[in-house]
Order: structure tokens, then C-alpha cells, then sequence
């Protein structure tokens, strides 16, 4: 029985993840850019949120009303005054300048508020630890819940505004090919823009619900980076419904790995990324090369 | 001075400008001088300039990942770790003190190998951020060894041996020769044929395949070099210290002073990533205590190098004045009437 709650944990957890991931591959999927500083900025969301709701005792669901907005803002800039620039510059400049930014922000936080734990929980009364039972012995944690649909829906709302709205097909367009997206009179520099607004956003929403269900501190941030990494490229780079695949096996592994030994949740995870990284690399050996044989051919 | 005349496209292909021979003369007399250190310096600056060849070391090996191989790993601190990991294992089975510092980086060294088969099909930024997992995996599984003792460390216990002002000494030359033959290993790499197809690879890898350039193998030896290097300051790290934490030696800052160094002093040179490390050195000399604010003046002077002045301090006095102090590029040299110099 603990092996279904586990199972449930483990793909509501997922959930969570896949808020995190989905504005890192919504970023790399429009702009090409990993950005490295993702995770910093969904602390630096919680942070907001938590700032908000400590000095005005609103609750923190409120407060995303005021951090939100803040946090697409903070993408729109960091778009323009440094993304773009490090754009041009070629493939690795991006990776330099974001690593740069997640130190500055990490350690920036940790200027402001201190290398203390804090946790929005305590903001958010008995919804931190509420739970429904399922069946006699299997619940599940609302708050769990809470972020679990809050994922799916904003990823069926992102898909819906890439297909049905015209900044939507704009932002596809330029994706695809900016240069000709701009000769068809899309302003590509302002789609960069949006994009990059919503995904800091995103991970900034993320921040806020990683606050609400456990604690967080100002260095917390890479750990959320390489989760939200290995749920992309588990799922598949580019794809917001892989997104959501990639964050429950990711979540599975590590509630399951979490119940084997207490390291485990980090190890499992950390493995079953590497073993679809190299099954994946090994798949694209056999397409290419014809069977098992292209496995131990060798590289050009 | 070697030079190749080609008869019927009228110039010449250079490696050694007079400037270049004198340089080199320099750094060798240099590294003879520094020999000499223990001798002349006291304890203090020898302990100071250690950790100066530790980071030249690291900058170095960084550079020539991404610099040259157009590898930006964000997950080095994973061989730096593993080498101190290593070293702490062959000593507590047996092996003698010194020896096993070397033979744990080339151990670590050897785990590169399964590790580069997956990283390396990866491209830029997934290599970057794969390389991070593979340190953070490797820090948990070196944690959960009994030995390490979990996140509180152990201490490298045969060092007490030796009494603090030979161990001093002994660690410092092993430093110093560990630095002269890395730097040594990547001028000749560099030069031979390696440095030319890693880095089409880097420019152009789909370009450098189709010019015969064996993509693979040039990134594999690099990656190799890396990964052993990286190691060797980790053990060399671990003989100053004697304290082995997984926390401090798979930190990810370590990725963080590496990428400062290239960026600062120059990514894609010879001499950049060494004047990166003496800058790192004294920055952190000087400013190192101040914690959070040193460590935000790193992450933003990495930025700005990277976006306003992406070929470093020493890439961009190099392109203005044309120089290059060590011969490890060609240029080629235009005769008959207009002559003009170009690399």
C-alpha cells in the first residue's frame, strides 16, 4: 500500500516539476538559450511572494497578484538588456551570461534575507498539510493537488495561446526562424520578449508553490535549475506535453528512491536521467546507424 | 625560426615571431625561478602561491574544454572532487601519501571515460547542465561511501607524516610541476595537429566533420585532459587542506571561479586563463573575506566580460596589437608589395 501512496506522491510531485520545467523548455524552445539562472529566479518569485506576504500579512495567493506581474517583468528586461546582446554572440555566451546572473541573484538574495530555511507555509494555514483520503489508508495532500492542476492547466492554456492566438503563432513563427518571422513583419525582438517573460513567471510561480510545500533558502536555486533540466530532457526538449511526462518520472523516481534509502531521492533521480540520456543517445545510434551494430560504430 | 615558404600563393605560414622565442625563454626562466621558491620565500607566500598554481591549473584545463573544444562544462568540480576522493581511498588502503595524490587523479581520469561516452553526444547547453547532474550524482555517491563519513569529511591522516614546513614544500613543487606539465601537455596539443581540428570543432562542428576533422576523438582527448587536470588540482587541493568535504570539493563554485578566470583573461588563448588566474588570485586575496559581495562581483564580472568583452583582457590586446606571446597558432605572413599580417 505505501507503494501507491508513494506512486501518487510521486505523479503529483511530478506536477510540480513540470510548472518548474515548463518555462526552461518554453525558453530554449523559442530562443535556443538554457538559461542557467532559471532556478534563482524562482526563488527569487518565492522570495517576493514571501516578502509581500511577511510585511502585509496578505495571503500568499494574493501576493501572486503583485509577484507575478513582477516576475514577467523581470524576464521582459532581462530579454532585452542581456539576453538579446549574449544571443548574438553565439551558443556559449547565453550559458556565461546566465551562470553569471544565477550567481549575482543567489548570493543577492542571500545579502537581503539571510542564509536562514524560510517556508510560505506557516502564510497559508491548514492548507499546507491538508489532505483528502482516497481510500482507507491513501491520501493525498491538497496542496499537492493544487499544483499538480495548476501544471496541467498552465500547460494546456501555454499550447492553446501558441496555436489559437495571434501573439501565440507570432512567438512559433519566430521560433522557428526569426529572420524570416521579421520579414513577415513580426517584430521578433518584442516576441523574445514576451517569451521570456513568461517563462520567468512561470518559474517564478513554481518558486512560490516549491515555498508553500517545503522550505526554501537563497541558495536553493541550482537544485531547482538540474530538476527542471533533467524533467525536460527526460520528456523530450521542446515539448510542454513531454514536459509533464518528464516531471512525474522524475517525481516517481524520487518518492520511490526517497522510500529505498534517504539519499535516495536525489540519487534516483539523478540515475534515471542519466539512463534515458543514454537511452535516448543510444535509440538515435540504432535509427542512424540500423541496428544494435550502431551502438559500437564508430563516431566520425 | 621555422617558417613553411609556399611557392605559388605568395606568403609564408609563421609559428615563431622573434617576440614569441623571446617570450618563451621568459616563462621557462620563470618557471626555473619559481623552482626555487621554498627557498627564497616565506612560509606565507608559499602557501599563497600554491593555490595560485592550483587555479592556474583549473583555468588552464577550463579553458581548453571550452575555449578550444567549445565545451562549457558547468560539472568540472566533479573530477576536482573525485581525484581528492581517490587519493583519500588508495591512502587509506596502503598507498603511500604522494604517489596516491597522482595516482587519484589519473583514477578519476579513468572514470571520465564512461562519462564522456554519454556527455560528449550532448550539445552545448545540455552538455553544460548534464555535466552539473553528473558532479551533483558524484558528490552523492562519494557521500554515501562509510570512509567520507558523509557530509562531515575526513581528513587525509598520512600527511601528518611529513612536518608542516616540508609538507609545505613538497606540496608546493608538486604544484608547480603539476602546473609546468599541464601547461606543457596543452602548448604542445595545441600546436600539433589536435589544435587545429578541435578547434574547427568548436567554429563548426557539422563543417569540421565534412573536412575530415575526427569530431569524437578531438573532444574525447580534450575532455580527457580536462577531466585529469581538474583532478590533479583537486588532489593538490586536498594535500594543502588535508580536510576532505564532499560539500567544499563538489561545489558548484568551483565551476564558478573557473568560468571568471577564462572569461576575465581570455577564452580561446594560451595566456589568457593564467593572467585569469592571477587576477582570480588577487581578487580573492584582497576581497575574498568580504563573502557575498566578493562572490556577486565574481558572477557580475563574468557576465559583463562575456557580453562587452567576450575575448577577455588578454584575447582583446592580443587582437588590437597583433600579438602572441607563445607560439601556439600560425599566421600567415603576405610578401610582395602589400604586406599585411593577419593570424
Amino acid at each position: 500500500m505505501i507503494w501507491i501512496t508513494q506512486l501518487l506522491n510521486g505523479v503529483l510531485l511530478g506536477g510540480y516539476y513540470a510548472l518548474l520545467a515548463c518555462g526552461l523548455s518554453f525558453m530554449f524552445g523559442v530562443m535556443r538559450i538554457i538559461n542557467l539562472a532559471h532556478g534563482d529566479l524562482a526563488i527569487l518569485g518565492a522570495c517576493v511572494v514571501f516578502f509581500v506576504a511577511d510585511a502585509t500579512g496578505i495571503s500568499p495567493f494574493v501576493a501572486l497578484v503583485v509577484a507575478l506581474p513582477l516576475m514577467a517583468l523581470i524576464g521582459f528586461g532581462l530579454q532585452r538588456w542581456m539576453l538579446e546582446r549574449s544571443l548574438r554572440a553565439g551558443l556559449l555566451v547565453p550559458l556565461l551570461t546566465t551562470f553569471g546572473l544565477a550567481i549575482i541573484i543567489e548570493n543577492g538574495l542571500f545579502e537581503y534575507f539571510g542564509a536562514d530555511s524560510r517556508s510560505l507555509a506557516p502564510y497559508i494555514g491548514d492548507f499546507a498539510f491538508d489532505s483528502w483520503a482516497i481510500t482507507g489508508n491513501i491520501y493525498i495532500g491538497s496542496l499537492a493537488l493544487l499544483i499538480f492542476v495548476v501544471a496541467v492547466v498552465l500547460l494546456i492554456g501555454l499550447k492553446l495561446f501558441l496555436t489559437h492566438t495571434s501573439l501565440g503563432r507570432a512567438i512559433r513563427a519566430t521560433a522557428e526562424d526569426s529572420d524570416t518571422a521579421e520579414l513577415v513583419g513580426i517584430n521578433a525582438r518584442y516576441v523574445y520578449a514576451v517569451a521570456a517573460a513568461i517563462a520567468v513567471a512561470s518559474a517564478g510561480l513554481a518558486g512560490v508553490f516549491l515555498a508553500m510545500r517545503e522550505t526554501f533558502s537563497p541558495y536553493s536555486g541550482p537544485t531547482q535549475l538540474i530538476f527542471a533540466f533533467e524533467a525536460v530532457v527526460i520528456g523530450g526538449v521542446g515539448s510542454l506535453s513531454g514536459t509533464l511526462v518528464g516531471g512525474i518520472v522524475l517525481g516517481v523516481a524520487q518518492t520511490f528512491g526517497a522510500q529505498i534509502n534517504p539519499q535516495g531521492f536525489l540519487i534516483a533521480g539523478h540515475v534515471v536521467f542519466l539512463i534515458v540520456l543514454a537511452g535516448r543517445l543510444a535509440v538515435g545510434a540504432i535509427r542512424t546507424r540500423g541496428g544494435m551494430y550502431g551502438l559500437f560504430a564508430r563516431r566520425p | 625560426m621555422k617558417s613553411e615558404v609556399s611557392s605559388e600563393t605568395r606568403f609564408i605560414v609563421e609559428r615563431w615571431t622573434p617576440l614569441s622565442a623571446a617570450t618563451s625563454i621568459v616563462a621557462a626562466a620563470l618557471l626555473v625561478m619559481l623552482a626555487f621558491g621554498p627557498l627564497l620565500f616565506g612560509a606565507n607566500i608559499v602557501d599563497n602561491l600554491t593555490n595560485l598554481f592550483i587555479y592556474v591549473i583549473l583555468s588552464v584545463m577550463w579553458n581548453a574544454l571550452a575555449g578550444y573544444g567549445g565545451l562549457v562544462s558547468v560539472g568540472q568540480q566533479t573530477f576536482f572532487g573525485l581525484g581528492a576522493y581517490f587519493a583519500i581511498q588508495l591512502s587509506y588502503y596502503g598507498v603511500a601519501v604522494y604517489p596516491a595524490l597522482l595516482l587519484g587523479a589519473a583514477v578519476a581520469a579513468l572514470v571520465s571515460l564512461p562519462i564522456s561516452a554519454l556527455m560528449l553526444r550532448l550539445r552545448a547547453g545540455e552538455f553544460a547542465i548534464g555535466m552539473w547532474v553528473v558532479a551533483e550524482l558524484a558528490h552523492l555517491l562519494v557521500a554515501l561511501d562509510p570512509l567520507i563519513n558523509g557530509e562531515t569529511g575526513v581528513s587525509l591522516l598520512a600527511l601528518n607524516a611529513f612536518s608542516p614546513n616540508t609538507r609545505r614544500d613538497d606540496n608546493y613543487w608538486l604544484a608547480l610541476a603539476s602546473m609546468a606539465v599541464l601547461l606543457a601537455i596543452v602548448f604542445a596539443l595545441l600546436r600539433g595537429r589536435l589544435g587545429a581540428s578541435v578547434q574547427a570543432i568548436r567554429d563548426d562542428e557539422d563543417a569540421a566533420t565534412s573536412v575530415g576533422v575526427k569530431v569524437m576523438r578531438g573532444k574525447w582527448i580534450i575532455f580527457f585532459l580536462a577531466a585529469f587536470g581538474c583532478a590533479l588540482a583537486g588532489t593538490l587541493w586536498l594535500a594543502t587542506s588535508i580536510t576532505f568535504q564532499p560539500n567544499t570539493y563538489f561545489g558548484v563554485q568551483w565551476a564558478a571561479y573557473m568560468i571568471f578566470m577564462v572569461l576575465v583573461g581570455g577564452l580561446g588563448t594560451f595566456e589568457g586563463p593564467i593572467i585569469g588566474a592571477v587576477i582570480f588570485f588577487l581578487i580573492e586575496f584582497f576581497f575574498g573575506q568580504t563573502g557575498v559581495w566578493y562572490l556577486i562581483g565574481l558572477g557580475a564580472a563574468a557576465t559583463l566580460f562575456a557580453l562587452f568583452l567576450p575575448r577577455g583582457l588578454w584575447g582583446t590586446i592580443e587582437d588590437k596589437f597583433g600579438l602572441r606571446l607563445l607560439p601556439v597558432g600560425y599566421r600567415l605572413r603576405m610578401l610582395g608589395p602589400q604586406r599585411a599580417n593577419t593570424d
